[in-house]
């Protein structure tokens, strides 16, 4: 039987802002000791009074312009109630019906395949705080409680496993061009949980709700083994049960954690205490629009179309902002594609940071015009990385300057076919492949000095 | 008519991690009832032509700049807490 699945992702991501949501806590928490970045609003004490971030409005808002979304004429913030020791208050203030931004689009690359991932809103809430379990207590931390989340809700529209994991990758790309947030994953900066539903028609499946996945590998194994799970499922003629189930990594599987027959009650009601919003007054929409810099999937296609990238490489490049901009740098003075080619295969992170574009393109420049060969550019780049010195100078001090005129290497191969003649000989009666010995040869003999291809050409005239 | 069963009561009070007694029970059946019943009354009232609010403050768009404003307060702040350990507020155990 041939199955037809459909995914829908809820991704939360936390913005870094200097300050929390409602509060002036301070927003970063990481490595801090518990409980030090509070104050009566975060914790819930009686009495208090909430008032929202502005920045954080602002890069929600600027977030909906880069997706497509519709930004709303009136938001407004709302309770949701539910007990659990990491909300202090009993209630996340949160938005129900009036979100700030109302459907919105991402464009996917899947193995070639343009898709678009329609988005069903996003909206700005608050984050809880944070348990460890110890022993027979649990113990709460709640700095990181209101720290602003932004929950962007796609359409069960996603194909499969694989397109769910390019997506998450494109957001994570898209949320750090933004300049928004870390949008790391395995620091929980980027959550996201997942339906999937498997049906044997064009009708929407039971739709299984799962969590704990917190890579984007975790999020495609998971979605992997719950499709192909559900798919046993039917084939056995039995039926999905609607529930969440947990993603256990070391084991490789989900688990059920509890059935959702009962809808969660959660009273929503509109938060009294924070007035309603009116967003197109409150930004210049023109000016934050005029401020997202050139995202991922266009500069994928420019690469491609007016650089003549590879898509492979375009997408490597483009993913990373940092290396989009030092490619796009390097690729004013050299060409494109022996840019891209060093960035993405021998430059790595360190070499990113420490070695500047134009050094680089330095010296690839010494590689176009043949005063060096590839092989001794390989050579020079870790010593440029080591000692900090321009690729022109290591090749002075090393002598490692390409024998460049056609007489040099002549003379040389002249050597080598005199010490060959065997070989030689069987080249003239049709052993053509035997050539790659002699090049081979010269190349020792000139300690990788040569440029090969001028090699080949000469011993090819000489035979 | 708005009406309220027991049943409704006895949800209500389990998402509020309220305990009722039977006769708790019976009472807030009857109570809440009939302040529905009250609230109803605004169901008469023409609001077709009325755009709904949430609220009447007359206010909208207030925020903050985005800055640091509070400092580490841990000790004053967690002396309401029911039990701490190590900076930790601390609970009973809580299972996923």
């Amino acid at each position: 039987m041939t199955y037809k699945t459909t995914i829908g992702l809820e991704i939360h991501v936390q913005l870094k802002t200097k300050s929390k949501m409602f509060c002036g806590c301070d927003n970063n928490a990481e490595g801090v000791q518990p409980n030090t970045l509070v104050c009566p609003v975060c914790l819930g004490l009686p009495g208090v009074l909430p008032v929202a971030n502005k920045q954080a409005i602002g890069w929600t808002l600027k977030t909906g312009l880069a997706l497509n979304s519709k930004i709303a004429e009136h938001s407004k913030f709302d309770r949701k109630h539910y007990f659990y020791p990491d909300l202090p208050k009993g209630y996340q203030i949160s938005q129900y019906d009036l979100p700030f931004l109302i459907g919105g689009q991402v464009e996917i690359e899947v193995a070639g395949d343009k898709k678009i991932i329609e988005l069903t809103r996003i909206h700005l809430e608050e984050d809880a705080g944070k348990l460890v379990h110890a022993g027979t207590d649990s113990l709460v931390d709640l700095n990181r409680a209101g720290t602003p989340l932004m929950e962007i809700v796609t359409e069960p529209c996603i194909d499969s496993p694989l397109s769910a994991k390019i997506f998450l990758q494109e957001l994570r790309s898209i949320m750090r061009y933004l300049g928004v947030s870390s949008a790391d994953m395995e620091k929980g900066h980027l959550r996201a949980d997942a339906n999937i539903s498997v049906s044997a028609d064009e009708k929407l499946g039971v739709p299984v709700e799962i969590k704990n996945m917190n890579s984007f590998k975790m999020v495609e194994k998971a979605l992997l083994y719950e499709e192909k799970r559900q798919r046993e499922v039917l084939d056995a003629g039995d039926k999905i049960a609607k529930e969440t189930r947990g993603w256990d990594d070391a084991k490789g599987i989900t688990y059920s954690q509890r059935s959702k027959e009962f809808a969660q009650d959660y009273r929503y009601f509109p938060e009294p205490d924070l007035p309603p919003f009116e967003p197109t007054k409150m930004f210049d929409l023109a000016k934050l629009k005029a401020e997202i810099p050139e995202l991922p999937a266009e500069k994928r296609k420019r690469y491609q179309s007016e650089m003549g990238l590879s898509l492979q490489d375009a997408e490597v490049i483009a993913i990373d902002q940092e290396m989009a901009n030092y490619f796009e740098k390097t690729a004013e003075i050299v060409s494109p594609k022996l840019a891209a080619n060093w960035i993405i295969n021998e430059l790595k992170i360190d070499g990113l940071v420490k070695i500047k574009p134009e050094d680089l393109a330095e010296l690839l420049k010494l590689i176009d015009s043949n005063e060096i060969s590839g092989k001794i550019a390989k050579d020079v780049l870790p010593q440029m990385l080591e000692t900090g010195k321009s690729a022109t100078d290591i090749i002075a001090e090393k002598g490692l300057k390409q024998i460049g005129s056609e007489e040099e290497i002549a003379k040389i191969v002249d050597k080598i076919i005199s010490e060959n003649s065997e070989i030689v000989s069987s080249i003239k009666a049709g052993k053509t492949s035997a050539i790659g010995f002699l090049v081979g040869q010269v190349m020792k003999e000139t300690k990788g000095q040569a440029n090969p291809a001028m090699v080949n050409k000469i011993i090819n005239e000489k035979i | 008519m708005a009406q309220i069963s027991k049943t409704d009561v006895e949800h209500v009070a389990q998402l509020a991690r309220l305990n009722l007694t039977k006769i708790e029970e019976e009472k807030f059946t009857q109570e809440l009832g009939e302040i529905l019943n009250y609230i109803d009354e605004l169901n008469e009232l023409d609001l077709t032509k009325i755009k709904s609010v949430s609220q009447i403050s007359g206010l909208e768009n207030i925020v903050r700049e985005d800055k640091i404003t509070n400092e580490n307060n841990r000790e004053k702040l967690l002396t309401n807490a029911p039990s701490q350990e190590k900076g930790y507020i601390k609970v009973k155990q809580v299972f996923e």
